[in-house]
């Protein structure tokens, strides 16, 4: 009988019934008395030398309160990196300014030059383009390999360089993996892009800008995932605000899938200008604008090699890849194609020797930074597909090469840095294996053979790092911010219970399913809990939602403070019962004591501590309420299996998703229902990066695919009902719920089971020439490839 | 958007009129134009929406049998109402866009238009329709100038078009994946003296007919007809979604499988 | 300025818009019904889905001027007045159709355009009709999952 609440009930979202009935507050939504708009004059070439910036026929222009160039900048920081990645020489990283407004130069298409304020959004649409720009326009440098080649335009003059940095992991592992590499029986070779996707939120980016001169105090309305850190970023580094005199809010977001983590230009320009001006000041993002002011996610080249024995066995991995950083470093760009993917190269297999580097490149594109899976996805992408291609290569099934290889013991350490400490991944083999019916794929095939389409099947292992993360840890790789997460968890009078926590929610549900955790807890019915995020001014200093952190980090968080409380509770039950605090026991709502009828209720204990008459004020103080912070010890490491079905059309190279399954090893679980969803989303996400999303750029860097006009989103046609199963649970062992995040897997684990369902289909029918696809698998390029001679 | 003044006649005779200012530009249901005014591609003094005038809306048989559908007419409506006059022009309709774009986009906004990857060009083209304006008729095969080009004058409406009805057709789309126009589209209709194949989304001058085909299907209407038939690349439109060659391939498959459907 | 009426979720309304002015513009800014989102300028997303005279509209893409008398029904008139939700909004909570809520309006009504003209569509003809409706979050499978249910085809969703 499934629970119907607390922890592992289905619980249906209450935040739904705001969203359904066109009730949400999203930022958007927010009109401030007085406010005006801003509209950016944003660069319409991807490099050059800005010559010249002539404002005043803007200013003049109606309803036109000022135009703000890089000149009003000056003195202000840019915007900063959060991580520092130091490369396999022991240097720092190349780390060049990043101007709220372009200053000198211009570094890519949408980079803004100037920002014109104005009562209306047309008006200030109108005067942008009454701002006289004159650009020296120099080479693009697009293609990473060029750009760090010899000779080569410099997007940024000052570095010298466009390499960010040369990362190696382990370096001191790397003449062991050569030489390994050396007496192998064989090796596979694969060159692979891992395309560029623009995130697409469905909600557009949008900023609201506030000051009050009555008290000094500023507010920055966003469409952010963590409003904590905007405000530290933003008023520590951007601006000089301290945080006391900032508030940071973000409301109901429209999904972020990591591209509102980062702190962007335009919320710095609002707050300054809001000041500048003594009036709000709003900027919503076009849809168009989004495509090239978001940061971009993936966009690596890689090389990966993989050593294997003659039964086999796992030698060694290399791998050699250039990742993309846009024009300027964007919050944690460093950290993604590092430590968010070096460290995932073992995957689910005991590979004795792993060898990573990773070339960081500057280029006249957008900046690249976290995008749901982050590292994650190119690390299990390149792993999957070099061993599909192995198994095929030494005529092996890739399922049996894959279990052959499976680390089986745990705590493992694996040779890139971290330390998994559960899984089973057989069991979530064998569960696939059940659920996407293997046995009945050649009946399918032979059913599809019958229509003239090409059936293939997919299959593929992933794991990721999650709970995002250890402090000390990450601040030895480079990370200049802690990653630990807060909760206050306040007690009222009357017993309800508000939970104030530094998470933040743009879609996962986390009003509902922290609620059932402290209705778990406390053994009171969800409703007498509600949770409260998105505001600076009512939560503790919390470090956000992204890398599937907030249940495994914010909420235990949430349940050490609900555990401090508990322990004072009781300490009142005690007093209130004449019983000693040892033999107090919380059970439904019910503080008892052990072996006698004797009891008394929550609500009871809750008013006497406001209400402190009959109250051990000797022992605590009134009031419950109680702050903690959690710091995790470790990630946390969800892992599964994939499969998929694809039927291609060899006349038209078109691919069909006919099926779908996924089984994911997620720990404990809180709502299934929840999980479920998150991973459906990681799913389509996935499909999309296997079959349609595609950020290209041309030579001359203008962005091709800028609008849904030509960068093509999943729809609801695109993809079937998927098969999702979480019955497999290893516990989280270092965590107080168990669990592990479920946020990412679907788009971590997906896009290799895609390819290698499509390159299955055309091996089986005899196009042998076909090792690989580069993503998307268009039809235009699976028809290219099918008939490439 | 840059401003521009709105007018909404409800004749035809006052869209005319109104048309005659400078800069004028007529609204059919604007799917189209409204995002490129909001891009600011385009700058018109006067928009003229042709939506509230009734003569040029609905869909009609005329005494020679021929499907009449006002101008004006949203694609939603074709589809439900040409069903049962000439099922592969409802069918056509009913994959324009989506269904909240179908509902406004309309039959003369689309023609006018003419995007070389829009559907409605290749039906006009296979079928033979006329071109009915406040000034004229047109031919389909004098209509189409070229991608983004008609034959028509400034300030000129379509108010009708007139399918003759095929004795069989049909009408393949190949979506482009992101916008869902036709990366190509083809449509053929057999009529008594021949057969007509009309191509949209694949050359760079628009709508064409495809004359090889049209003589092999007129030979022999059906699908391994045109299957041995050669599609030259040349002219073929490449873009992020297809080269020409495969452009070339997607003319020869589809054109197989509307005969094949055509029965 | 020109001045336009329409009725709104059954309510009379006015107001003063430029000929620019889009029917979203109005009902957000001018109405305050900020229920009806914007998420493209492409015409692709369908959060901005709403009924006029009973059909579908994108009205991120169509000009307030053109309403004139017409009726007009938003995400915030689909529920009771008592706040009860109509069976597709219920049908959607039930079956976790929505994550960040921010496609969900255009998808509630075009959820409710698909219903009307077909009370009992196939997963297919769902799938098709949503072709203007992006989301992000769900995947869809929960959407159609809920969008089925909603016209009274819980066993038609056998996959899981």
């Amino acid at each position: 009988m499934p629970k119907d609440h607390g922890i592992g009930a289905s619980s249906k979202r209450r935040e739904d019934i705001r969203f359904l009935t066109g009730n949400g507050r999203y930022t958007d939504d927010i009109n401030l008395h007085g406010q005006a708009h801003v509209a950016f004059v944003r660069s319409q070439v991807a490099h050059g030398r800005l010559k010249s910036v002539d404002t005043s026929a803007a200013a003049g222009m109606p309803g036109v309160l000022r135009v703000f160039t890089a000149r009003d900048f000056e003195g202000v920081g840019g915007l900063p990196c959060g991580w520092q990645v130091t490369d396999r020489h022991g240097e720092v990283m190349k780390e060049p300014k990043h101007p709220v407004l372009a200053d000198g130069k211009v570094r890519h298409v949408g980079d803004p030059i100037a920002a014109v304020v104005a009562e209306t959004y047309e008006q200030a649409r109108d005067a942008a383009e009454a701002v006289g720009v004159e650009i020296e326009e120099l080479p693009a440098v697009i293609d990473m390999k060029a750009a760090v080649a010899d000779g080569s335009v410099l997007v940024h003059e000052d570095i010298g360089t466009n390499l960010c940095y040369d990362w190696g992991f382990v370096e001191e592992n790397k003449a062991k993996v050569d030489a390994a590499f050396d007496a192998a029986h064989h090796v596979t070779t694969l060159e692979l892009v891992n395309n560029r996707l623009v995130p697409n939120a469905m909600e557009p980016r949008v900023a609201v800008g506030d000051f009050s001169f009555a008290t000094g105090e500023h507010t920055l309305y966003t469409t952010s995932q963590n409003p904590h850190v905007i405000r530290l970023l933003m008023g520590a580094f951007v601006l000089g605000i301290p945080e006391h005199k900032l508030r940071v809010v973000a409301p109901d977001v429209g999904g972020g899938f990591g591209s509102k983590i980062f702190h962007y230009a335009e919320e710095a320009f609002v707050t300054f200008a809001a000041k500048a001006l003594r009036r709000p000041v709003k900027w919503t993002c076009q849809r168009s604008e989004s495509f090239m002011s978001d940061a971009h996610g993936r966009d690596h080249v890689t090389k990966i090699e993989l050593a294997l024995d003659a039964e086999g066995h796992f030698q060694a991995i290399r791998t050699e890849t250039y990742a993309n950083m846009g024009a300027y470093l964007s919050t944690f760009a460093p950290s993604v194609p590092t430590w968010l993917h070096g460290t995932l190269m073992a995957g689910n297999y005991r590979t004795p020797l792993i060898y990573v580097n990773v070339k960081a490149v500057f280029t006249n594109t957008v900046p690249v930074d976290a995008y749901r899976g982050a590292g994650r996805p190119e690390a299990t992408f390149q792993l999957e597909r070099v061993i599909d291609k192995a198994a095929r290569e030494m005529g092996m099934d890739p399922i049996e090469l894959r279990r052959k290889n499976f680390i089986t013991e745990f705590p493992y350490e694996t040779p890139v840095a971290v330390v998994y400490d559960t899984g089973d991944y057989h069991a979530t083999m064998d569960k696939l294996v059940e659920i996407a019916d293997l046995k009945g794929f050649e009946a399918r095939r032979a059913e599809s053979a019958k229509k003239g389409l090409l059936r293939g099947l997919g299959v593929n292992c992933y794991i990721e790092a999650c709970g995002i993360a250890p402090s000390q840890l990450v601040g030895q790789l480079g990370a200049r911010a802690g990653l630990y997460e807060s909760a206050t968890v306040r007690v009222n009078a009357t017993g309800g219970v508000v939970v104030m926590t530094g998470s933040h929610s743009h879609g996962q549900g986390h009003e509902t399913s922290f609620a059932q955790v402290i209705s778990e807890m406390i053994g009171i019915p969800e409703d007498q809990v509600e949770i409260v995020h998105g505001d600076t001014a009512n939560t503790p200093m919390g470090m956000g939602t992204y890398g599937s952190r907030s249940i495994a980090v914010g909420g235990s968080a949430m349940v050490k403070a609900a555990g401090k409380v508990i322990d004072k509770a009781k300490k009142i039950a005690a007093h209130l019962l004449e019983a000693s605090e040892g033999d107090i026991e919380l059970k439904d709502g019910k503080f008892s004591v052990a072996g006698t009828d004797k009891s008394v209720e929550w609500g009871a204990v809750t008013l006497a501590a406001y209400v402190p008459h009959n109250y051990p004020l000797d022992q605590v103080e009134p009031g419950l309420e109680e702050t903690a912070f959690y710091d995790p010890s470790n990630f946390t490491y969800p892992a599964g299996a994939y499969a998929c079905e694809v039927e291609v059309d060899p006349e038209t190279g078109k691919v069909t998703i006919c099926s779908f399954a996924a089984t994911d090893d997620f720990g404990n679980i809180i709502n299934p229902m929840i999980v479920d969803g998150q991973v459906h989303g990681g799913i389509a996400q996935g499909i999309g990066q296997a079959l349609l999303e595609n950020a290209t750029y041309d030579e001359d860097g203008q962005l091709l695919s800028g609008s849904y006009m030509d960068y093509a989103m999943p729809r609801a046609d695109d993809v079937p009902f998927y098969k999702v199963d979480h019955s497999c649970q290893t516990p989280c062992t270092h965590n107080p719920l168990g669990v592990k995040g479920c946020g990412e897997a679907g788009a971590i684990g997906t896009p290799p089971a895609v390819v290698n369902a499509v390159v299955d289909a055309l091996q089986r029918a005899g196009h042998a020439h076909v090792t690989h696809l580069d993503m998307p698998l268009s039809p235009a390029r699976v028809w290219a490839a099918i008939n490439a001679k | 958007m840059y401003a521009f003044d709105f007018v909404r006649p409800s004749s035809v005779a006052d869209a005319v009129a109104a048309l005659g200012q400078e800069d004028a530009q007529a609204l059919g249901g604007g799917q189209t134009l409204i995002p490129a005014l909001k891009q600011r591609l385009a700058s018109p003094s006067t928009l003229v929406s042709l939506a509230g005038i009734a003569e040029i809306r609905g869909v009609c048989l005329d005494d020679d049998g021929r499907v009449c559908i006002g101008g004006g007419t949203p694609h939603a409506v074709v589809a439900a109402e040409a069903a049962k006059h000439y099922p592969a022009l409802a069918a056509m309709a009913n994959r324009i866009g989506d269904p909240a774009v179908r509902n406004r986009g309309t039959i003369g906004g689309s023609l006018a238009n003419n995007d070389p990857s829009a559907c409605y060009p290749a039906a006009v083209l296979a079928s033979n329709a006329t071109i009915l304006t406040n000034a004229r008729e047109i031919a389909a095969d004098d209509y189409f100038q070229g991608m983004f080009t008609t034959a028509l004058d400034e300030g000129e409406i379509i108010t009708e078009v007139r399918f003759p009805v095929p004795q069989a057709a049909n009408y393949q789309k190949f979506v482009q994946p992101a916008s869902r126009f036709a990366l190509t589209g083809v449509f053929v209709a057999r009529f008594a003296d021949g057969v007509r194949v009309a191509v949209t989304g694949a050359a760079e001058d628009g709508v064409f007919r495809w004359a090889e085909a049209e003589a092999a299907l007129s030979d022999s209407f059906a699908a391994e007809a045109v299957k041995g038939l050669e599609v030259a690349a040349d002219g073929m439109i490449s873009d992020l979604h297809g080269t020409p060659e495969y452009r070339a391939n997607l003319v020869r498959v589809l054109t197989a499988r509307a005969v094949a459907a055509a029965g | 300025m020109t001045k336009v009426a329409m009725s709104v979720n059954g309510r009379a309304v006015s107001g003063e818009v430029e000929g620019r002015t889009l029917l979203v513009q109005f009902l957000r800014e001018g109405l305050g019904l900020t229920g009806t989102h914007v998420g493209c300028d492409t015409a692709q997303c369908g959060a901005c889905v709403v009924h006029v005279d009973g059909k579908a509209l994108k009205a991120c893409n169509v000009f307030a001027l053109d309403f004139e008398g017409a009726e007009v029904t938003t995400i915030e008139g689909m529920a009771a007045p008592d706040g009860t939700l109509s069976p597709i909004q219920q049908a959607f909570q039930d079956h976790h159709g929505l994550q960040c809520g921010f496609c969900t309006p255009g998808m509630v009504m075009s959820a409710a355009a698909l219903l009307a003209e077909n009370p009992k569509p196939t997963e297919a003809e769902v799938r098709e009709y949503l072709e203007g409706n992006l989301c992000r979050c769900t995947g869809y499978h929960n959407i159609v999952k809920a969008i089925l249910a909603a016209s009274g085809q819980e066993m038609a969703v056998a996959a899981e």
